[in-house]
């Protein structure tokens, strides 16, 4: 017992309570050794453990512990002094490693909550991420059905299928129970059920407009919710279940004029429709925020596809209208040229037939004039004679006119002496006058040119015309006629405003005043004046004859003279004045006046007086069709030359303006010739002239060739001065009728 | 110069003594004055013309009337026709005058007439035909002469 230099235990090895120590130290031990062998084994496991010295240190102070502990398992029995050193030492080192452990962890621990709490932060922030990423989610593919739905609303311009697909892509996208429209009513005070998704045919139901639920969901650009009791969502049977939630929208009906330039359409014209969707009852879904979005934005794009669908049936309506009327028109206008036609046809016809009649008559009672007669033949004769010029003078009148309207009479210009044109009317009108006991002065002013260049037989036939007129409706009193260049100054009319003459240095003015102190017309029938065939309904003018054309043909002379006729009248008896300006040439110094001086013509061979003039000659005769041809040449013309009657035909041309024919070829048939040229040409101013050239002049060949409607014979042979003044007599007269 | 005066006053002469005996007319003064730059030989080509045209027709007149059995009247009465035109187109009087004598026979359907003024016709043609030739050829020489020629009235 003495030198074993052993330790005792205080209490003896065989006390329960040891044994109970002995075995809890056991099991400390063993739990302090492996806890850092899991702590290793763990650690080793994950890649990131940032306190690596910390584990090594609270590894080491578990260890120790353990040791402590094992060690102690040893004092428990009777031990040797080294135990206990041994037990000392780790019991030391536990104490030292302990002490710096609890000292670490006192900076540790904090690190470690704070650890913590960031997890706790970045779970939150990913949950919200978690959340947003769902909004954003579900946001695109609100967006993805809008597009979708947009697609299919404005593939198609037809109305009913862009309600009808709205109505089916949206229960499809937001899985509705029921998706309805309303439209207002054409009277603007009901709403009427038009489309609906499930039900195939709406019943057509009809809510006033006013209702405030109604009023309501207009007033506001948003989806509103509204009672599933309302009328406007009552469109289901009432089921068992409970309905889902109803939202409503507005739909804009727009109109093209509702789009402003610049701003957005006013709101306070417009007429809406109403959208119902009915979520589906029975389940507990409720309208989401996105939902509501999709269909305020899904409405707004029906109502541009409507309005888009409404300009497009609107437009194509109108251009239907507009087919239509085209057709109209244009059938309207084919009748009409048809009219024209018909009425220049009759007219060409009628004038052909009227005018060889006329011709004869007065051609031979002329000629029967200049026989012996009794007196009462004379008389007889002269009557006749008359009555044959008035008709002719009528036919004339009124195939001018036509000829006028169509604008297919043109003025023969020459140089005429006017003051003679004057004269002349005076002469014819004098008799009348002094019959009626009229005083007729003329009054030509001192800077009146002598010579003018126009149309002289029209100007004169509206001279004639006006004065006529002033003699026919005055009973007594004074005509006079003052004519003179109109000066600019006066040019300008305050009472024919549209009327602006520009003179320029060879054309003039002529101004010619007729007053009268006759009955005078009152205001209101002074327009009237100018129309065809209208008279004014006193008596006094019925019995005066005249066919109401006169003033209407002298208008259009002077229009086409590039004038322009009024009359003035203070009232009914106070006499009227008629007033014309017509626009004629000066004639050049160096022209020598054509009519009526007829002088005799030059014998050099200078002059060609009918340059490029268009002429056919038909003979048989191979010499005297050249010795034609030389003198026509020779006068300047182009000269086709025919040796049969079929060539002429098939040569004969609207160009031609002569035709000469030689018509005294017996089998050879001139005057066939000529009736088929007068049947070829319609219009009168389209054919040639056609002259007979003959050897004999006897009554027979005379008649044949007026009655063929030639318009003049010439007896061959023709001599150069012969063949120029018929050619000029032709064409100023279109008629010569017989040239010897 | 004195060369083409000598020459103008002989045409001038010639051209007088032709009318005078009437074998022209004035219708051949017509025709000259159709001559100019233009168509300087006019009046010769239109002679040319009548003279080709003059010969068929006396042949075809000539074989019409030697027919023994009946005779075509009517065709030398067209022939007779056109001859009178073209006689009266270039002014040979002469000519023409038989021309119209030869139709009143053909229209009494008179063969020997006919005949005879046939006869005549040729004859009163190849005058012409020589004179006129003449006449040309006097042309000709004033203008290679370096003259111009004078104008008969």
């Amino acid at each position: 017992m003495d030198s074993c230099n052993c330790i005792e235990p205080q209490w003896p090895p065989d006390d329960l309570l040891m044994k109970y120590q002995y075995i809890s130290d056991f099991f400390i031990a063993l739990a302090y050794f492996s806890i850092p062998l899991e702590l290793i084994y763990f650690v080793k496991k994950s890649a990131v453990f940032p306190y690596r010295w910390v584990l090594v240190q609270f590894g080491a102070f578990i260890v120790l512990c353990g040791a402590t502990h094992l060690i102690n398992l040893w004092t428990f029995t009777m031990h040797t002094r080294t135990v206990a050193m041994v037990m000392t030492t780790a019991k030391v080192f536990t104490a030292v490693v302990s002490c710096a452990t609890a000292l670490m962890l006192v900076h540790i621990i904090p690190d470690l909550l704070s650890v913590k709490t960031r997890e706790l932060f970045l779970k939150n922030k990913a949950a919200e991420l978690d959340r947003e990423m769902g909004l954003i989610r579900t946001q695109e593919e609100t967006g993805r059905h809008v597009r979708m739905l947009t697609h299919e609303i404005r593939s198609t311009l037809d109305r009913h299928t862009i309600l009808k697909t709205t109505l089916v892509e949206l229960g499809r996208t937001l899985a509705l129970e029921e998706c309805a429209l309303w439209m207002p009513t054409r009277t603007g005070l009901e709403l009427q059920l038009s489309y609906t998704l499930r039900q195939q045919n709406p019943v057509g139901y009809t809510v006033p407009i006013h209702l405030p639920v109604i009023n309501q969901v207009f007033s506001s650009s948003h989806a509103v919710k509204i009672s599933p009791k309302c009328p406007v969502a009552r469109i289901r049977p009432a089921g068992k279940y409970m309905p889902g939630e109803v939202v409503a929208v507005r739909v804009p009906l727009l109109h093209l004029s509702n789009f402003q330039i610049n701003d957005w359409p006013e709101l306070s014209t417009k007429q809406y429709a109403l959208m119902v969707l009915m979520l589906p009852s029975d389940s507990a879904r409720q309208w989401h925020v996105h939902e509501l979005e999709l269909v305020e934005v899904v409405a707004d794009q029906v109502a541009v596809a409507l309005s888009h669908a409404a300009i497009l049936e609107e437009s194509m309506r109108a251009r239907d209208l507009l087919m239509e009327q085209n057709v109209a028109l244009d059938l309207a206008r084919r009748e009409a040229e048809t009219a024209i036609r018909a009425r220049n046809d009759f007219l060409a016809v009628m004038n052909h037939e009227m005018r060889t009649p006329m011709h004869a008559i007065i051609a031979l009672s002329s000629l029967l004039q200049e026989t012996e007669l009794t007196p009462e033949q004379r008389l007889m004769v002269e009557t006749i004679l008359k009555s044959s010029n008035l008709l002719s003078t009528l036919i004339n009148d009124v195939l001018d006119l036509s000829r006028l309207e169509d604008g297919s009479l043109q003025l023969d210009l020459g140089t005429f002496n006017l003051f003679a044109v004057f004269r002349e009317v005076l002469n014819l009108i004098k008799p009348i006058a002094s019959v009626k006991k009229l005083h007729v002065s003329l009054n030509l002013a001192p800077d009146l040119p002598e010579y003018a260049i126009g149309d002289e037989k029209r100007l004169m036939q509206t001279i004639l015309n006006v004065v006529g007129n002033a003699v026919k409706f005055s009973k007594e009193g004074s005509i006079s006629i003052t004519a003179f260049v109109a000066k600019s100054e006066l040019l300008r009319d305050s009472r024919t405003p549209e009327f602006f003459p520009v003179p320029s240095d060879n054309h003039f003015y002529l101004r010619v005043q007729v007053k009268d102190s006759g009955v005078g017309i009152s205001p209101q029938d002074i327009p009237k004046l100018f129309t065809k065939f209208a008279q004014t309904q006193s008596t006094a003018t019925r019995n005066s004859g005249g066919s109401g054309l006169g003033l209407a043909i002298c208008k259009r002379f002077v229009n086409l003279m590039e004038g322009h006729i009024w009359i003035e009248s203070e009232g009914l008896g106070k006499g009227c004045t008629a007033i014309f300006m017509v626009k004629l040439g000066i004639p050049e110094r160096s022209n020598e006046p054509k009519l009526p001086f007829m002088p005799k013509v030059p014998t050099n061979h200078g002059p060609t007086a009918f340059p490029g003039l268009k002429v056919l000659v038909m003979d048989e005769n191979g010499v005297s069709r050249m010795v034609t041809k030389g003198l026509l040449v020779h006068l300047g013309c182009d000269v086709t030359m025919v040796s049969s009657s079929e060539e002429c035909l098939r040569v004969v041309s609207h160009e031609h303006k002569v035709v000469f024919m030689d018509v005294c070829v017996p089998g050879m048939d001139g005057y066939e010739v000529a009736i088929r040229i007068n049947e070829k040409f319609t219009k009168r101013h389209e054919r040639p002239v056609i002259v007979a050239l003959t050897g004999n002049t006897d009554k027979v060949t005379k008649e044949n060739c007026m009655r063929v409607g030639m318009d003049g014979i010439i007896l061959k042979p023709v001599s150069l001065d012969k063949m120029r003044s018929v050619l000029s007599d032709l064409l100023e007269h279109r008629v010569l009728f017989e040239a010897i | 110069m004195d060369v083409v005066n000598q020459l103008q006053r002989q045409f001038i002469d010639y051209s007088a003594s032709l009318h005078r005996e009437g074998f022209l007319d004035d219708q051949f003064t017509q025709l000259q004055k159709l001559q100019d730059d233009n168509s300087p030989d006019f009046v010769v080509e239109v002679a040319s013309l009548f003279f080709e045209d003059c010969e068929k027709l006396i042949n075809n007149m000539a074989r019409a009337l030697e027919q023994q059995q009946g005779v075509d009247f009517k065709q030398v009465d067209a022939s007779v026709h056109q001859l009178k035109g073209s006689s009266s187109s270039i002014g040979a009087m002469r000519v023409k005058d038989v021309c119209i004598a030869f139709r009143s026979f053909c229209e009494a359907q008179n063969r020997e007439g006919c005949l005879r003024c046939l006869q005549q016709v040729t004859h009163e043609y190849s005058l012409l035909k020589n004179k006129l030739q003449t006449l040309f050829r006097l042309q000709q020489q004033i203008l290679a002469a370096g003259g111009s020629i004078p104008v008969v009235e």
